[in-house]
């Protein structure tokens, strides 16, 4: 697992998130221009996994990424660490609650 | 050993338990299956409950402010609240307190000015940093962070991983190798504030533990000075030592709170479940996992107990305190791994603890010293380290 979620974009709309499987995992939204404005993820009480939670956000973003993982808390606290060590701010649609309780990472490299 | 429960300990459990079945399960139900904190709110509520209960801060001593509690028990507690989904390594979600780090009572009193102190006043945070990339079971001699002394300063290079909490703290304490010559002698323990140039937490480490994550740390020509020295230089490793001994007994304490939960589960549903026409508690196959369970939980608990006693009659523990920690883990893994065994699919689901348990026993076996290095401490005191 590369410590940054690299996977290709897919446009968001109903049929691409319709076709996500309900598995346990994170995912990012990204701005027409493929900037990362919110990561989420789908634990143990998503209805329907990671595609419950990126239908929620149809309206929201023009496209996503998935990383199917079952430490999807964990996966999800590093994410938005690793967007504050690169950017110097979390993405924007993500709440206060989310990253109230986060530590801080230097990692090696971008 | 004296085993009949005074009426203040008896006092005590019931409080705990009527408070674990009254405020944590209820609650946990709300959360993420994996979750190992509460919502702020709740645990604000939870916390000023324990401070009316008179038990916040079971680990910190009197002269600090913490209850006055015997080590028996420190250990009945530790067991009862352990007895749910997140109990193994979140007990009733912290709202008990913690003791920071115990080290620090042993600090000078600047130190404990600028560490000890607003720990316990919850305005920092701490770590304990001991394991090494190469290796975490025989810390003295794989510790290979070096300490070079410089001026007033110790300047310090070297990685640490699987570390909790340094992400998020504000100091830790930190073993270094001071003289490489002189072995376990040459451990010093060290007080750095993650602040300080040349400290960096790499990465998160991701383990069984889905909610919770371990970091990877380096320090590079970080600069320490010699006042963050914790008791003497070259003598960090009995610090560690004594830290790893004591702990011990809570956390074979924890495993068995999980193995009772699961074991009681294990009880109410093979009574109401049914194949063929029969309850399995009917199937001789079902009973004699539910016989093993219960031996397994009274040896281990017989045995922690008695490190535990040991601890209060200031006898030698370190071998009674090994065997607890060998005995539970082991014995709580079996009964769990029964437990879910009985209750088939369901075991397996997130909608029921066990799949949790089942993961997170898995590390309490290499934890605070594997099964392996336990034999070998037990070995040593039956042998005498010469022998072996």
């Amino acid at each position: 697992m590369s410590l940054r979620l690299s996977k290709q974009w897919v446009p968001l709309n109903p049929q691409s998130a319709g076709q996500l499987k309900g598995e346990l995992g994170v995912f990012q939204l990204g701005n027409e221009n493929k900037e990362v404005i919110y990561i989420g993820s789908a634990g143990s009480r998503s209805q329907f996994g990671l595609r419950g939670e990126i239908t929620k956000h149809l309206k929201d973003a023009a496209f996503f990424r998935i990383e199917v993982t079952s430490a999807y808390s964990t996966r999800f606290q590093e994410l938005l660490m690793l967007h504050h060590a690169d950017f110097g701010c979390y993405p924007t649609l993500n709440s206060e609650s989310d990253t109230a309780k986060l530590g801080k990472l230097s990692p090696m490299g971008k | 050993m004296h085993l009949q429960l005074t009426q203040e300990q008896d006092l005590i459990i019931s409080m705990v338990r009527k408070f674990v079945s009254q405020e944590i399960l209820p609650l946990e139900l709300t959360l993420d299956a994996d979750a190992d904190e509460l919502p702020e709110e709740d645990k604000l509520r939870l916390v000023a409950k324990i401070k009316e209960m008179g038990l916040y801060g079971l680990d910190i001593p009197v002269e600090f402010g913490g209850p006055e509690l015997d080590m028996v028990t420190r250990t009945l507690i530790a067991i009862e609240m352990s007895k749910h989904r997140a109990g193994l390594y979140s007990p009733c979600y912290g709202v008990f307190g913690g003791a920071g780090l115990a080290q620090l009572f042993e600090a000078n009193e600047d130190q404990k000015e600028r560490y000890l102190f607003p720990t316990l006043r919850g305005e920092k945070k701490g770590f304990f940093g001991l394991t090494e990339p190469s290796g975490g079971s025989d810390p003295a001699r794989a510790i290979q962070t070096r300490a070079v002394r410089d001026g007033d300063d110790w300047v310090i290079d070297g990685s640490k991983i699987f570390i909790s909490g340094a992400d998020k703290a504000d100091f830790g304490l930190l073993f270094a190798r001071t003289s490489p010559e002189k072995g376990r002698g040459g451990v010093t323990c060290f007080i750095v504030d993650t602040d300080t140039p040349g400290f960096h937490v790499r990465r998160v480490v991701h383990t069984l533990r889905s909610a919770k994550y371990a970091t990877e740390l380096q320090f590079e020509n970080m600069r320490v000075p010699n006042a963050n020295i914790l008791g003497a230089a070259n003598k960090g490793f009995a610090i560690a030592s004594d830290r790893l001994n004591r702990q011990r007994i809570p956390y074979s304490a924890g495993c068995i709170g999980v193995a009772i939960k699961a074991h009681e589960m294990a009880v109410e549903y093979s009574k109401i479940r049914e194949t063929f026409g029969a309850p399995l508690s009917s199937r001789q196959a079902i009973q004699w996992m539910l016989v093993d369970n219960e031996i397994d939980i009274k040896q281990s608990s017989w045995i922690t107990l008695e490190a535990a006693d040991r601890v209060d009659q200031g006898m030698p523990f370190r071998k009674e305190a090994a065997m607890a920690k060998l005995v539970a883990t082991e014995a709580a893994s079996r009964v769990v791994d029964r437990s879910l065994q009985i209750h088939g699919g369901y075991g397996v689901t997130k909608d029921f603890p066990f799949e949790r348990w089942y993961r997170e026993m898995r590390i309490r076996r290499i934890g605070e010293g594997p099964s392996e290095v336990q034999r070998h401490i037990i070995a040593r005191e039956i042998l005498g380290s010469s022998l072996l």
